[in-house]
């Protein structure tokens, strides 16, 4: 059993669905060090040299494997940043947990910056799932300023589902990615601020191989006084496909800029982007109350479908 | 029993105030099938509204069992037991047909009870309990999905605005039945049906003709529709589909 406290177990239940170990390889991270690790007969979880972060390789050929590195800070005034590289070899198949979660009840700001970045082999697919939770009614902040670099080499495909729905007051958020041929990428970020909170997002996806795509969509929620800004830009260097997506919605005193920008540097490129921003449709309301909701109740609901 | 004394409603225009509803009394009985057509433009889609709490008389009273509930909100008329199937159904982002229904029946229902309700309506049920409540789905299944939320409520008094628009005459049949099937379901729940369709007169047990948002006429089907047969208040499936209105 880890030997972790109340709080961060339940900080590990919110960003990664975890009540133990998981099975399969895993690092969990707590307050700044390890506490637990298992490595897999094909998966690797090292420390690095320095002590900066984990090296984590794939071996080729691994199907169907999961790996859980969870991070939980409960402790206040604690600031960290970790460098994760991830080398996933060819022909793989495997799911990757992160997330981290951070309870602040003390009046010093905690941070956690993680560095992620993502080498996929050839033909290889990669989920990577990746949620920020904070909780704690300290006066110290709860900051999360995740970076995630993905290269792609030809023929392979990640999934990114990256979610931020409560309690982190500032996160500036940057993802970059460049994909080889054949390559697919496909990103479902969703984001929510309340009370002063701050967000940004920031993609910079580059299409360099031929029959490579993009399809990124972001969804926010920005209620209160805070604020969110989403900067999608996706390059097209090659006969590829690229879409954006920003959908928001707006309420209270909420504030967003989304700026999505397309760059076509080949005339095979396709590119689309989209983006809205608007309060809830005044019908949307009214259909729900007339199913017996409350304005408030009707409100929760579109939002939770809206940011599923 | 559902009561409208006086009711007048009235909105901004360039031209100073229009009526759109002007000083309507009438009540739907218990138990009773009431349709209300006339021409469009009539004032019966806001009288619709006006019994639902989406809009608010400027004059007049509305009653539920002698119960004043003109200055109550959707949400409480809601619970009183007042159901309406939008004429237009509103889409959603990421609100499932399922949760839809959960939230139409007040509790926590299965998969199984959701999906009795979609196939009432004619839908196949695992086809669609899952998917978005959004413009991936026709007008049609829309439509369906709208009346099936309503079916999910078990309300005493149910008001459907247009219920057929968009539905294809197979499943016109089974609408009427739908309505035979609520009222035997729910003892004493009334149904108000908006509609033009010949073949919805024709099982009302009572007919109000609404025009230029007065009651022109008002009465039992016997007496009603010699009246109104083969003017624009009542039309048949076969001109309907002519129309537009097919989805």
């Amino acid at each position: 059993m880890l030997q972790m406290d109340e709080i961060q177990k339940r900080l590990l239940d919110e960003v990664a669905g975890l009540h133990d170990v998981p099975t399969g390889a895993y690092n969990l991270r707590a307050n700044g060090t390890s506490v637990g690790r298992q490595s897999t007969a094909s998966i690797d979880i090292e420390s690095k040299e320095d002590g900066s972060g984990l090296e984590i390789t794939v071996k080729d050929g691994t199907k169907n494997e999961s790996i859980h590195i969870p991070v939980v800070l409960s402790a206040s005034g604690l600031t960290e940043t970790v460098y994760n590289d991830f080398h996933v070899g060819d022909d793989c198949d495997v799911l990757i947990i992160a997330g981290c979660g951070i309870d602040n009840c003390g009046r010093q700001d905690s941070e956690h910056d993680g560095i992620h970045r993502f080498w996929v082999g050839k033909n290889s697919k990669v989920k990577y799932v990746e949620k920020h939770y904070g909780s704690g009614d300290g006066e110290g902040k709860r900051i999360l300023n995740p970076v995630t670099e993905v290269y792609m080499d030809d023929g392979s495909s990640m999934e990114m589902e990256m979610v931020q729905i409560k309690g982190v007051d500032s996160t500036e958020r940057k993802t970059v990615a460049e994909l080889g041929a054949d390559c697919h990428l496909v990103v479902r970020e969703r984001l929510m601020t309340h009370g002063v909170q701050e967000a940004i997002s920031d993609y910079d996806v580059r299409l360099n191989g031929d029959g490579s795509s993009a399809d990124i969509v972001s969804r926010g929620v920005a209620r209160d006084h805070s604020y969110q800004k989403l900067d999608l830009k996706i390059v097209g260097n090659a006969e590829c496909s690229g879409h954006t997506e920003c959908d928001s919605i707006i309420m209270d005193d909420g504030r967003i800029l989304a700026v999505p920008s397309l760059e076509a540097n080949s005339t095979e490129a396709a590119l689309i982007h989209e983006a809205a921003i608007g309060k809830i449709a005044g019908e949307q309301l009214t259909k729900l109350m007339t199913l017996g909701l409350t304005q408030a109740e009707a409100e929760e609901q579109i939002i939770n479908g809206f940011l599923r | 029993m559902l009561e409208l004394k006086n009711v007048s409603f009235a909105v901004d225009g360039d031209d100073g105030e229009k009526e759109i509803v002007r000083n309507l009394s009438m009540t739907v009985d218990d138990g009773k099938f009431v349709v209300i057509t006339g021409p469009n433009g009539g004032g019966k889609s806001t009288l619709a509204k006006l019994i639902a709490g989406i809009e608010k008389p400027s004059e007049g009273q509305i009653l539920l069992d002698g119960k004043d509930i003109t200055d109550l909100g959707i949400t409480e008329r809601a619970n009183l037991g007042i159901g309406y199937a939008f004429q237009q159904p509103v889409k959603f982002k990421g609100i499932r047909v399922f949760d839809l229904l959960k939230i139409a029946s007040g509790q926590t229902i299965t998969i199984k009870e959701a999906c009795s309700f979609l196939s009432e309506v004619g839908l196949c049920a695992k086809d669609y309990i899952e998917r978005d409540v959004n413009a991936s789905l026709s007008g049609g299944e829309l439509k369906r999905i709208e009346i099936a939320t309503v079916l999910a409520r078990k309300t005493r008094l149910s008001v459907f605005d247009e219920p057929e628009a968009g539905i294809d005459l197979w499943s016109f049949q089974n609408l009427v039945r739908i309505f035979e099937k609520m009222q035997t379901e729910t003892r004493d729940s009334a149904i108000l049906v908006i509609s033009h369709q010949e073949r919805i007169l024709n099982i009302a047990d009572e007919i109000i003709v609404l025009s230029g948002g007065r009651i022109e006429h008002q009465g039992s089907r016997d007496e009603v529709l010699p009246k109104i047969l083969g003017t624009e208040a009542a039309v048949d499936a076969c001109s309907r589909l002519n129309g537009q209105e097919v989805i």
